[in-house]
């Protein structure tokens, strides 16, 4: 493999601009004089290199909706917006509740080879909440998952979830789950509120989130198992989220892109592109999770990418399906919500994107320091350049972008896995 | 104005244009022979009802033929989607095949606001005949005719709407609209059949019939589906209230309840009533009641909207 040297780079955002040279997908040399012969080189203009960011929660569609993302597709997608790891949920169609589907997701991810692709496995059966899906021999299989999550659907029964906790223990895995109480949100079509209300929507109140969390961290205390919240929406999980760690209750939660930066307001137009589960909440919702991100409380940020066909979007509210993408615009809408807030600091982007997810997920290759000796998974950023977000010109098959015609700041230069270039200046490197 | 999707940002005085138009309409109307004038001839209007709906269907066909428009009528059973064509492709059929304007009914809130996008390149009008729990705006405004006639002006009367306010589109309608014009809203229901963030509403809000029908100069009932509100399945979770008998008793219009309204005050229902639930046969039969008023001055208001939509616009620019 060629060498790599970043030339000109500040890994972090700090200090003065350095060159860094990658060599058989490990990081070799960092400073002032590196060996530059036969090596390529990406200029960095005193961009900020970061570890490669890992994404918990993405949606590949592959296998059953090929018309919306394909783990190729996606893979683009997520090489794009500078990741290097991304984890695929279960509810494709078949459901990856066995090992055949998830060992084919992880092969796809293989060949494809724009980034790591790891399936994440069903809790239960179909997703169906009623009995548990082979956890041990997905875990134990080729694609070794150690993320699982019945996303989409609350794992609700209680005494289910006790025992998938109880169960994950054994296997060292991680149960991530959607908070919804499914009695609370019967028909439910937007944050609860005074503008759901005014709006003729039916309200999906934020006790149906906070009252599962709470729930399953007492019970994830009780099995001493580890408990990922996927998308937290509200401030009262955070308070939730915040009182269990104090406890000392084994629990992570991510927070989306959208939450940190729309609301509610979004809906006065009917357009369903805004429609998502759980659903954009309100201004002090929005706060307290870049407040809880911040600090800790909240871990990291997680995309829910969710490509849609344009039918599923273009129709009227009720009818459309929930999800908007996300890869491609994550490092904006976090530099834009955290970093020109003063919220965080590029140590805090690369803790939040990458360090923390893949910590979370128990991935030794991802979110390593940027130092000698260290698997070359990185990420190359222009901190001052800003982009418009365009849905056709993303590289997901779908284009239900909700940040469509925003102007948005920070810009992907290049991304490396293991030492190869999978995206650079807004093109894939294949 | 090129839609009326809804009374909410409605500005006050194209309500009372449209209020005096229908009230001109109706005066020109009285004692015709020959209701029909030729306003809208030459115009297409077509009604498009995802819902089951009689009065509000009919009552915009006559106000269409009334003003001389062709009227057509498409009735789609159930959602558009998953079931064939869908409500775009519906839409853009009927603007291609040259349609003025779209009347549409559909459970889905948004669903006018949506049609009105689509079709805001074809130029067609779109009237919301109430979509989903959001709103009916032109149940609003023949409420309001009826008020007005029978009360000369919505100006600091006090208008108790009771009942289903949390489904109920014709509530949302009102509330705007009633404000707008200057009325005193109280919503009067249990707290399981008031929205969230009611509190921030131009209304107050009761739990006890009893103690605001004093003070009333109208009141105006919604439908209560008792059998979806109190079994545990029904539409968002039911188990709204625990009978049909215990809502009767504390909301419900009786004999009783309308000595205690002053001798002025007006009945309104939108209809269909469901009597001896939240209104009493002898209430609705009383002349108190402006039940089929209400029913007659929809005809009228209905043709001075399709006139604002479709007529005034042309003699205005």
């Amino acid at each position: 493999m060629t060498p790599l040297l970043f030339e000109g780079v500040r890994p972090y955002g700090e200090g003065s601009p350095v060159d860094v040279l990658v060599r058989d997908g490990v990081i070799a040399q960092i400073g002032a004089d590196v060996e530059r012969e036969g090596a390529e080189v990406v200029r960095g203009g005193g961009g900020v290199l970061l570890p490669g960011f890992v994404d918990l929660h993405t949606h590949l569609r592959e296998p059953g909706r090929e018309d919306t993302e394909t783990i190729a597709t996606g893979s683009a997608a997520a090489a794009l917006g500078g990741y290097t790891a991304v984890f695929a949920m279960a509810n494709t169609d078949p459901v990856a509740d066995n090992a055949v589907v998830v060992e084919h997701v992880w092969r796809r991810g293989r060949e494809v080879g724009l980034v790591d692709v790891h399936p994440v496995g069903a809790v239960t059966v179909g997703l169906r909440g009623e009995r548990l899906a082979e956890l041990g021999t997905m875990a134990n299989s080729q694609a070794g998952v150690r993320v699982f999550s019945d996303d989409g659907h609350c794992v609700h029964d209680p005494l289910l979830m006790r025992r998938a906790l109880e169960y994950s223990t054994s296997l060292d895995v991680v149960i991530a789950q959607h908070a919804e109480e499914p009695r609370l949100t019967v028909g439910a079509q937007a944050h609860e509120g005074a503008r759901a209300a005014r709006l003729g929507l039916q309200g999906w109140p934020a006790a149906a989130e906070e009252s599962i969390v709470a729930r399953d961290c007492l019970l994830a205390e009780h099995a001493g198992a580890r408990l990922h919240v996927c998308h937290v929406s509200t401030a009262g999980t955070v308070d939730v989220l915040r009182w269990a760690k104090e406890r000392g209750t084994r629990v992570s939660a991510e927070v989306t892109p959208h939450h940190l930066l729309l609301t509610d307001e979004r809906l006065e137009t009917y357009d369903p592109v805004n429609k998502v589960n759980p659903p954009l909440r309100a201004e002090t919702d929005v706060a307290a999770l870049r407040e809880a991100l911040a600090s800790g409380v909240v871990d990291c940020v997680a995309t829910d990418h969710a490509p849609h066909a344009v039918q599923d979007k273009d129709c009227e509210w009720s009818a459309a399906r929930p999800g908007m993408l996300g890869l491609q615009t994550a490092l904006s809408v976090v530099v834009e919500t955290m970093v020109r807030t003063g919220l965080l600091d590029w140590r805090g982007v690369a803790r939040v994107l990458s360090e923390r997810p893949a910590e979370i997920a128990g991935l030794p290759d991802q979110g390593r320091p940027i130092a000698v000796g260290e698997p070359a998974n990185l990420v190359l950023v222009d901190p001052d350049a800003t982009w418009t977000v365009r849905g056709r010109e993303l590289a997901s098959v779908a284009g239900n972008t909700p940040f469509e015609g925003l102007e948005l700041p920070g810009v992907v230069t290049a991304t490396v896995l293991r030492g190869r270039v999978t995206a650079e200046r807004g093109r894939i490197r294949a | 104005m090129k839609h009326l999707l809804s009374t909410d940002g409605l500005d006050p005085a194209t309500a009372v244009a449209i209020l005096d138009t229908a009230d001109n309409l109706k005066r020109t109307l009285l004692g015709r022979e020959v209701r029909k004038l030729p306003t809208l001839r030459g115009r297409t209007v077509v009604t498009m009802f995802y819902e089951n709906s009689t009065r509000t269907r009919v009552s915009f066909e006559i106000a269409g033929k009334w003003m001389s428009a062709d009227v057509i009528n498409v009735s789609a059973s159930g959602s558009s989607v998953g079931k064939g064509e869908s409500l775009r492709d519906t839409a853009l059929t009927l603007a291609a095949a040259g349609a003025d304007c779209v009347i549409v009914r559909h459970p889905a809130s948004g669903a006018a606001h949506r049609l009105a996008d689509w079709l805001a390149e074809a130029g067609t009008s779109v009237v919301n005949a109430g979509d989903g729990m959001h709103e009916h705006p032109t149940q609003a405004l023949l409420d309001a005719a009826t008020l007005r006639e029978r009360l000369g002006t919505l100006e600091g009367r006090r208008i108790a709407i009771v009942g289903d306010v949390l489904h109920s589109r014709v509530a949302r309608s009102n509330v705007h609209l009633l404000h707008a014009l200057g009325a005193d809203v109280v919503l009067v229901a249990p707290p399981t059949l008031l929205p969230a963030g009611v509190r921030t509403w131009p209304v107050s809000v009761s739990h006890e019939l009893d103690a605001e029908l004093p003070a009333v100069d109208a009141v105006m009932l919604l439908r209560v589906q008792a059998e979806r509100m109190t079994s545990g399945s029904g539409g968002g979770g039911g188990n709204f209230f625990p009978s049909a008998r215990e809502y009767s008793i504390a909301y419900g219009l009786n004999d009783n309840r309308l000595r205690l309204m002053p001798e002025h005050a007006v009945v309104l229902h939108p209809g269909p009533m469901l009597r001896g639930m939240e209104i009493a046969s002898a209430v609705a039969d009383s002349p108190r009641a402006a039940i089929t008023d209400q029913v007659r001055n929809g005809v009228h208001v209905r043709m001075a909207v399709l006139y604002h939509l479709l007529a005034h616009e042309e003699e205005t620019a």
